[in-house]
């Protein structure tokens, strides 16, 4: 009631406000999704970009420096760096969109039962997101595909079962604030089901917050991803995986030290570009998330 | 302890019985239960077919938790709640939604009352879809009522935060009464809207009432609002109904002295009143988690005297379909004026 | 100049700059307060009397400015002072109290270091301080104030949170308090008492009060003189007495007998058609002609002044014979 209606005609401007503003007054989003456009655009034409398929190997040209043998040079087996790189985006990001999928799909579902029911379910639940948390991520995962036997699916399956937690935290602490609204306890007043609750009146009012957590733990499944295939369990070669890329290189990282340092840079700029493109989201969606 | 409907024979419509409920109250790291805010605490009431019940009460009384007992949106620690005859704590689950459907809620703040995700067409006819009337026949009936409610076949299509603060109350006692409801409880219906705006949604409650014939259950803290919506006012105080009388001889004449207070603190809209005589009370109100024994109004109240601190008061028969809980209510000779 | 008037303000003009366009909050108001008189600014939500009373503390927050008039302070504009000079004002010589006293008071510091605080503010040593805190926080009504003195805000009751908020506020004993609905979020037995003290520090200190709320009841309760606000303008004001029998403004009688005075089946209440207008575009001409029941042409096209008829009235409608405003 501070300002009242000023405030409020200020409120209601920012809704009315055209996508082309919000992005233009936003650095972090602009940047963002010209990153997030860039990535998506070098994984759907990756066929239209890579010069040689990403597995052809030309032994007469091994170890070429960028320049000579191609835009960013060869590798040991003379395959072209650069096109193994554009089609390692598309692993990237496929693996990426799976683990953000599953983890999502997992840590709304426990975090909306949790928040909503409360008692023993929320402590359950609670308990499982609090054990997951108190275990370093990566070692977990490493656990998990162990036990499973190291390959790119499996990788994805143990990304996603260690990383679901976090939603679940702050899905249920939404839920929480959302169950006691009074539209909410109208609905329960009319005879809607519990189901019929969560799904049709909680869940929808946490579109934003779920956007913005997608795209801020995409660069951590990706990054965990390629993690777990530099070390030898996700991707196996001769995939373009560039973890699987960046762990080759190591050997020669002396002698051709561009072939570990231009995968590393397409991980640290998709990770920064989902990172801006989430955190400007977020400012965005649901401003008072900002720390 | 004595249940009289108000002025007609049949059954009431709700009817109370020591109805009471503790919450919990946990504190430290184990979250152990330290003690229980007693919330309500052993009110009996009767409220009859057609009438409009206000309750009264400042924060902490437990009007607005009484309000949930009603469609057991809260499950109560003790006592009974029947509506029309029908005992809604043990209610079987299809029971108690055919329960709820014959009743509606409106809540204090109208723009959280609609889903914000939901075009206002939704919300208003999702009791019917529930009820499995859809298409043709749902649309009539939907905007039979918008008129009813005054609001324009326009406002359908649009989203919660598209409408005004009274266009968005409108909508919510729309969506309350589409399915035609014996009874309607208001919990602080018209607090978050403008006088002007007041005026509008309190004149539409009144021909509602009229019109369909509506039971009401009135939850205010505004002594002007409840004046001009009830027939009976019931007072509540930490959790206990204090007070139950007829509009007039209540506010002409209270016999609890917290009822003295309240409507003498509330003010009159005349200023020629200011200097009107006022019943004061001393301190702040006390913790629900441990009131003092006895009257629980006794640390505050001028009157009190031995007994007050050591028996609880009873809800009594007072005369005039009148009930009152103090000890001394036949010494006291108060009266407030009132614009 | 009038040497009398403890605080004159005239032609106060605030504008907010927003995506949409200007949002005209406080369009040209002008009120005089006295020493030890109580001025309550009544209206309905988004008719500018917040953005009023932070103009008169200078504190209109980004992105509103103050676009011209003036605020003069036993004769000195305010609004031509240094930020310096202005944080000597605030706090000395004008005080505020807000509607939330949980938000207001810092929750990590106990009540009597808050009070401590702002008296500390004047050069006196902090023990002297700490004494008169904890007299001061007596005098609010806070029973067992030295013990009172060391709780956190938390720890308080919401009527005690507003007294010990006002118990800070006068600490240094200021000219005037602003009070933004003082009461809003109280109880009406402890809205008594805050009233009341309201009034006893008044009679007591010889300051003045201006009130802003949107309670008609609160303003019958303890005004002396009340301004009535519509859509950013002062539309009407008067001693209180005659705003409620005898309301010279269209709005002002609507407005009155849409309060719920009667009881049940004494007839419906009064209502005003139509809505308040968007201050992003408001109407020309008088700012209420849309819903007027005695619109005339000239009020669709020109503002009315606001004159001073006698008994210090004043109205700004053309029923009552005012000229068009300069």
């Amino acid at each position: 009631m501070k300002l009242e209606l000023a405030q409020r005609e200020v409120n209601g401007s920012r809704n009315a406000r055209s996508w082309r503003t919000i992005l233009l007054g936003n650095g972090q989003l602009m940047a963002g999704v010209f990153i997030f456009a860039l990535v998506m655009a070098v994984a759907l034409f990756a066929d239209g970009l890579a010069l040689r398929p990403y597995d052809a190997m030309d032994l007469g040209n091994r170890l070429q420096p960028p320049g000579t043998g191609g835009p960013l040079g060869t590798d040991q087996f003379g395959r072209d760096l650069f096109s193994r790189v554009v089609y390692g985006s598309r692993i990237a990001l496929r693996v990426g969109l799976i683990v953000v999928t599953i983890e999502t799909v997992l840590g709304v579902t426990m975090g909306l039962f949790a928040g909503y029911y409360g008692g023993w379910v929320d402590r359950v639940i609670a308990s499982v997101t609090d054990v997951t948390w108190a275990l370093p991520p990566i070692v977990l995962a490493l656990a998990i595909v162990t036990a499973l036997g190291p390959s790119l699916n499996n990788v994805i399956i143990a990304i996603a079962l260690v990383s679901w937690a976090g939603y679940a935290r702050l899905i249920r602490t939404k839920t929480q604030g959302l169950k006691n609204m009074p539209f909410v306890e109208a609905a329960r007043a009319l005879g809607e089901s519990d189901l019929s609750i969560m799904f049709r009146y909680i869940l929808p009012n946490t579109f934003g917050l779920v956007i913005v957590l997608a795209t801020l733990s995409l660069p951590g499944a990706i990054l965990s991803t390629t993690a777990l295939s530099f070390l030898g369990l996700g991707s196996q070669p001769p995939a373009p995986d560039w973890g699987v890329i960046l762990n080759e290189g190591i050997r020669h990282l002396y002698d051709a030290p561009w072939i570990s340092v231009f995968p590393g840079l397409a991980i640290v700029c998709t990770a920064l570009g989902f990172n801006l493109l989430g955190e400007g989201l977020r400012d965005v969606l649901d401003p008072r998330m900002k720390v | 302890m004595s249940i009289r409907p108000h002025s007609t024979t049949e059954t009431p419509l709700i009817v109370l019985e020591d109805a009471c409920k503790y919450f919990p109250v946990r504190r430290g790291l184990t979250r152990r239960v330290v003690g229980h805010a007693r919330a309500v605490d052993g009110v009996s009431l009767a409220v009859a077919r057609g009438e409009a019940l206000g309750v009264v009460g400042e924060s902490g009384s437990g009007k607005t938790t009484l309000a949930r007992l009603v469609p057991r949106l809260i499950q109560s620690t003790r006592g009974r709640v029947l509506y029309d005859g029908q005992d809604v704590e043990t209610a079987s689950g299809r029971d108690l939604i055919r329960i709820r459907r014959r009743m509606g809620i409106v809540f204090q703040d109208p723009s959280s009352s609609l889903n914000p995700r939901t075009p206002v067409r939704g919300s208003i006819a999702r009791p019917l879809e529930l009820q499995g009337i859809r298409g043709k026949e749902a649309t009539r009936r939907v905007l039979e009522t918008i008129e009813l409610v005054n609001l324009g076949a326009e406002v359908l299509d649009r989203y919660p935060h598209q409408l005004s603060g009274g266009q968005q109350q409108r909508a919510s006692i729309a969506r309350a009464i589409i399915l035609r409801p014996q009874l309607l409880i208001l919990d602080e219906p018209t607090s978050a809207l403008d006088v002007s705006v007041q005026a509008q949604i309190l004149n539409l409650l009144q021909s509602l009432q009229a019109q369909i014939g509506l039971t009401y259950l009135f939850i205010t803290h505004n002594l002007s609002v409840v004046r001009y919506m009830s027939d009976r006012i019931g007072v509540m105080y930490l959790g206990r109904l204090v007070e139950v009388a007829p509009v007039g001889p209540m506010q002409d004449r209270p016999l609890h002295p917290y009822t003295a207070a309240l409507f003498s603190a509330s003010p009159p809209l005349n200023p020629r009143l200011r200097n009107r005589q006022r019943y004061r009370l001393v301190g702040d109100p006390p913790s629900l988690i441990s009131p003092p024994p006895g009257c629980s109004l006794h640390p505050r109240c001028v009157f009190a005297v031995e007994q007050c601190r050591e028996e609880v008061p009873l809800l009594v028969d007072a005369g005039d379909g009148r009930q009152v809980a103090c000890h001394r209510w036949m010494q006291l000779a108060l009266a407030v004026q009132t614009g | 100049m009038n040497m009398a008037k403890l605080l004159q303000v005239s032609d106060l003009r605030v504008e907010f700059l927003t995506g949409r366009g200007t949002v005209r909050a406080v369009g040209g108001v002008a009120f005089q307060l006295d020493r030890g008189e109580v001025f309550a600014l009544v209206g309905e939500s988004g008719c500018g009397k917040s953005t009023t009373a932070l103009a008169v503390m200078r504190l209109v927050p980004p992105p509103g400015r103050i676009l011209g008039g003036s605020i003069r302070l036993r004769g000195d504009d305010l609004l031509t002072l240094d930020e310096d000079s202005m944080t000597q004002v605030r706090g000395r010589h004008i005080a505020m109290i807000f509607q939330n006293p949980m938000v207001s008071l810092n929750p990590v510091y106990r009540a009597g270091a808050q009070v401590q605080e702002a008296i500390v503010l004047d050069q006196v040593p902090k023990n002297e301080a700490w004494r008169r805190a904890v007299d001061l926080l007596g005098r609010v009504y806070i029973a067992d104030p030295a013990h009172r003195a060391l709780s956190y805000p938390h720890e308080l009751s919401g009527g005690m949170r507003q007294r010990v908020m006002t118990g800070m506020m006068v600490s240094r004993q200021p000219d005037l308090l602003i009070a933004d609905e003082p009461t809003t979020a109280l109880d009406v037995t402890i809205q008594a008492q805050v009233l009341d003290l309201l009034l006893e520090l008044r009679d007591r200190t010889g300051m003045a009060l201006l009130i802003i709320t949107h309670d008609l009841g609160i303003v019958a309760e303890i005004a002396d003189r009340v301004g009535v606000m519509y859509a950013g303008s002062l539309v009407e004001q008067g001693p209180v007495f005659d705003i409620f029998e005898e309301p010279l403004h269209p709005y002002t009688r609507l407005l009155m007998r849409a309060l719920p005075r009667l009881t049940k089946g004494q007839g419906s209440l009064h209502t005003i058609p139509g809505q308040v207008p968007s201050l992003i575009q408001l109407p020309p001409g008088c700012p209420f002609h849309p819903r007027c029941p005695d619109r005339m042409e000239i009020c669709s096209t020109k503002m009315p002044g606001l004159t001073v008829p006698a008994g210090g009235r004043e109205v700004a409608c053309y029923l009552h014979g005012v000229g068009e405003r300069q």
